[in-house]
């Protein structure tokens, strides 16, 4: 037709690649300028964040130990998005779960350790999803919303966990609230040592079994979400719950499905944190986890490989960062958080701020080429 | 009056208008009809402000203009009237008239003003509306008015109105002629945007035609007929009737009984009817937007819960055998074609063809007993595309991206495919072009000449008078007239609609007839 169409197809197959490249790096020149500021200088800073990142076999490892989590919440707050609902509970599902996987681990000294890895990837979920049924029921039966009510299941869930874990799970004679250590026959194996025994060596780090469950979660929910009938009645709920409704589809029970496939996948963070990394079940494991996967589902756009790679990005971040505030003083724990949430910011809150100039910029090429 | 030379606009790839020149006369009421997406919305958004022209200039009373805005548009004394009222319902008419020109700290002296000018409007333009009666308490009729008189008040000597009559019955439209002609006599100048060519005739002095984004004929209204600017619309022949052979109802498929439907709020929308759809006919349902048949087609279709009342499928109560739910009733053979399909019958952000499977995406044709095979699908839309000639044929893009009359095609393709017993469709061609409108009217002559039955709910007369069989008149959620399309006229149908018992409109409609009709 007229010459503007393969720019405009072209710009169209590249924009959901393009936009958030071009959204980090100006998250990336903010956070220059507020290292300037701080008196650092910031390339030097950039390559310090990501030699602690990428910089060996060690770093990335711990990366990918970061991003496993992020990898489950974002993938648990992305499946929620689809069907229109706001998991911001994935936090609480998580510290839920961890509860249910302490619990088997302290009861199951004598299994086999795979028999314990099946058991807990069971009980993590069933216990994540059992946290996040309740919202969503009453989302679905009462109409409470679930942004509300999961925000509070996250305080509920924390109120919880403090009077077990002070009261009822401390190891006796011990002053810190965390349980005793789980018999090793319970503990995810480190990806470090299956390589080992494989005869590679790919350095110490915590990354963990758990990795490989991420990965399988993703492509699972990938498969559910596109290649199912009932991934489908989510998605077109998520779009238009009056066409959904015409569709024969019940909305209450698509609520409380998806929410429920969220709570679990959230809870699987407790089989990387308890099980594979702490062998203990401890306050705050989750660590912010929850909160954290609702910004990788959002630069992520909510698709299980942008979720991948954005997970990637904010493990980075947090294993990058702490050698950064190791090396320069000045930047400190906090000033990394504060680059975290420049990015978010840029990328999440600011996703589209970007687009319309560069649209227009495309799109005026090809008339300048005319006249 | 207004002269456009050489309008050129383009949203990406879409040439919206192109080289559009258009001369308006001062004291003229000018038409102008195309069929969706030919260009008339972008021309009058230009004339608004709304858009800036790529090329072109715009000329007001022989000074050349630039509209950057609405105000922009007003200052050069342009005003529009929007197909979808911009009012504050809770507020009161003259409060809503001052809205944005309040003119000073203080609201009274404004109101004021206002007020007087209000009156001034009414007795020159038979423009009377109750200064203080609220938005939300007015009709439909009375809330246009409102809008004729905000933009009047605010010194507009040209008046853009994009499909006024939508939402009008008959009189309503008839009444708000009357006001464009006094406009008219008081040298006011009408931009009329309609795609009812039969409005055109009637009240215009100079039509222009668009076709794709061009002006493709502009001509004074007495030179030209129904017939030829629907072709010169289209650019070829189109048949504005059906050809349909008498039809031979057979045994009823659905009987609705005292049927009561109350909505969100508790208000009764449609009060106790009761009537029968028979295999091998079409019904339709006539009446003003808002008097219950959206209501009515819903709650039959299973998506809006039924108060009271029986509804009987082929002899059977289905309420003892089961629940009333969409999914229930399309495995019986009831299909539905919402009247929004934007709201209902499509999920506008996913694929075309994930949108011509919902409600039968659970069919076993498209499921394993995991996997929903695409391939299925995608096969199943293919065929779809050559029958009722969707167009673009690509099922991956957006639905969005999808035209109106295309997007019906998409919903009518996936509800007829079932071969349904019955057919509950609302407003089958809304907003969809005369091309595809020819083919959505045959398609359903054809569904009753198969033996199966048609449950039609319409605002547009025109398209129940040459469609329906039967014709039930529906006003303030209950049934006023039933009458075979033989005994319907579109002024009898008019006098119902707006809440005339049957026997009285026949009467009056007689009394017409017979030359001695009451003032």
């Amino acid at each position: 037709m007229s010459p503007a169409w393969p720019t405009r197809a072209r710009w169209r197959q590249l924009a959901p690649a393009l936009l958030p490249a071009l959204n980090l790096t100006l998250a990336l020149a903010l956070s220059a300028v507020v290292i300037l500021v701080v008196g650092e200088h910031p390339l030097r800073a950039l390559r310090l964040l990501a030699t602690g990142a990428f910089g060996s076999a060690e770093a990335l490892g711990y990366t990918l130990y970061y991003a496993t989590n992020f990898v489950f919440t974002g993938l648990a707050v992305a499946v929620a998005f689809h069907a229109g609902l706001f998991n911001i509970g994935a936090e609480g599902q998580a510290s839920i779960a961890g509860l249910g996987v302490a619990l088997l681990c302290l009861g199951a000294g004598g299994w086999p350790t795979p028999l314990v890895v099946v058991a807990a990837i069971l009980v993590a979920g069933a216990f994540g999803a059992g946290w996040a049924f309740v919202p969503a029921w009453l989302q679905a039966r009462r109409g409470s919303h679930v942004v509300i009510t999961t925000i509070m299941f996250n305080f509920i869930a924390s109120a919880v966990m403090t009077h077990l874990l002070v009261n009822v799970l401390i190891k006796p004679g011990q002053q810190s609230p965390e349980t005793r250590e789980f018999d090793a026959n319970t503990w995810l194996p480190q990806l470090h040592e299956v390589a080992r025994g494989l005869g590679v060596d790919i350095g110490r780090s915590p990354l963990n079994l758990s990795a490989l469950v991420a990965l399988a979660a993703g492509a699972l929910v990938w498969c559910y979400l596109w290649h199912t009938r009932w991934g489908y009645e989510l998605r077109v709920l998520g779009h238009n719950e009056a066409a959904a409704v015409y569709g024969g589809i019940a909305p209450a029970r698509v609520v409380i499905v998806a929410m429920s496939i969220s709570g679990a996948l959230a809870g699987l963070v407790s089989l990387n944190e308890v099980m594979g990394v702490q062998h203990r079940l401890l306050m705050n494991f989750a660590g912010g986890a929850g909160y954290v996967g609702i910004a990788v589902a959002l630069m992520g756009r909510n698709h299980p490989a942008g979720i991948g790679l954005a997970a990637i990005l904010f493990g980075a971040l947090y294993q990058g960062g702490t050698e950064l505030s190791f090396d320069m003083p000045a930047l400190t724990r906090d000033m990394v958080v504060v680059i975290q949430g420049l990015i978010i910011l840029v990328c999440g809150a600011l996703e589209h701020a970007l687009r319309r100039p560069l649209e227009a910029l495309v799109g005026r090429a090809p008339a300048a080429e005319r006249a | 009056m207004i002269e456009l030379r050489g309008i050129d606009k383009a949203f990406g790839a879409v040439h919206a208008n192109r080289d559009v020149s258009l001369s308006v006369r001062a004291g003229s009421i000018h038409g102008i009809v195309g069929e969706n997406g030919a260009g008339k919305s972008t021309l009058m958004g230009i004339l608004y402000g709304y858009y800036r022209p790529d090329r072109g200039e715009i000329l007001v009373r022989g000074r050349a203009v630039v509209l950057r805005s609405a105000q922009d548009a007003l200052a050069a004394g342009i005003g529009m009237v929007h197909q979808h009222f911009m009012l504050v319902e809770p507020f009161t008419v003259l409060d809503n008239v001052v809205l944005g020109v309040e003119g000073g700290f203080r609201l009274g002296p404004g109101l004021a003003r206002a007020r007087a000018e209000l009156e001034r409007l009414g007795r020159a333009y038979h423009l009377e509306v109750d200064p203080d009666a609220r938005v939300m308490d007015l009709g439909v009729g009375q809330r246009q008015r409102v809008e004729i008189l905000k933009a009047l008040s605010r010194g507009a000597d040209v008046l853009i109105l994009d499909e006024p009559t939508a939402v009008l019955t008959p009189q309503e439209a008839d009444h708000l002629f009357q006001i464009l002609r006094a406009l008219r006599s008081q040298g006011k100048t009408v931009l009329l945007i309609t795609h009812k060519l039969r409005e055109i005739a009637e009240v215009t002095d100079v039509v222009t035609v668009m076709r794709a984004g061009r002006v493709v004929a502009t001509q004074p209204t007495v030179e030209t007929t129904p017939e030829r600017l629907a072709e010169l619309m289209v650019g070829r022949t189109v048949a504005l009737r059906v050809d349909m052979t008498p039809s031979h109802p057979a045994e009823p498929v659905l009987e609705v009984a005292d049927l009561v439907v109350t909505d969100g709020l508790g208000v009764e929308r449609v009060k106790g009817v009761s009537f029968a759809v028979r295999a091998g006919e079409i019904v339709g349902i006539a009446g003003v937007a808002g008097n219950g048949q959206s209501e009515l087609l819903e709650a039959l279709a299973g998506i809006r819960p039924v108060t009271s009342g029986r509804v009987r499928w082929k002899g059977r109560d289905l309420a003892e055998t089961g629940p009333r739910t969409p999914r229930r009733w399309r495995r019986l053979g009831l299909s539905h074609v919402p009247e929004d399909r934007h709201r209902l019958g499509l999920v506008l952000p996913l694929s075309g063809q994930e949108s011509a499977i919902l409600g039968y995406h659970g069919d076993p044709a498209y499921n394993g007993p995991v996997r929903l095979h695409w391939a299925a699908v995608a096969a199943a839309w293919r065929r779809q595309v050559a029958e009722y000639d969707i167009r673009p044929g690509d099922g991956r893009l957006p639905t969005s991206a999808f035209s109106g009359g295309n997007q019906q095609k998409i919903v009518l393709a996936r509800e007829l495919d079932r071969h349904p017993d019955l057919l509950l469709i609302g407003q089958p061609t809304r907003g969809v072009d005369i091309g595809a409108i020819e083919f959505i009217h045959r398609r359903l002559v054809a569904l009753r000449d198969a033996g199966k039955a048609v449950l039609l709910v319409s605002v547009e007369l025109d398209e129940i008078l040459s469609l329906a069989d039967r014709i039930l008149v529906m006003h303030d959620g209950r049934l006023v007239g039933d009458l075979p399309r033989a005994a319907a006229t579109e002024r009898a149908l008019g006098l119902m609609m707006a809440g005339l018992p049957e026997p009285s409109a026949r009467a009056v409609h007689a009394a017409a007839l017979a030359g001695t009709e009451p003032a």
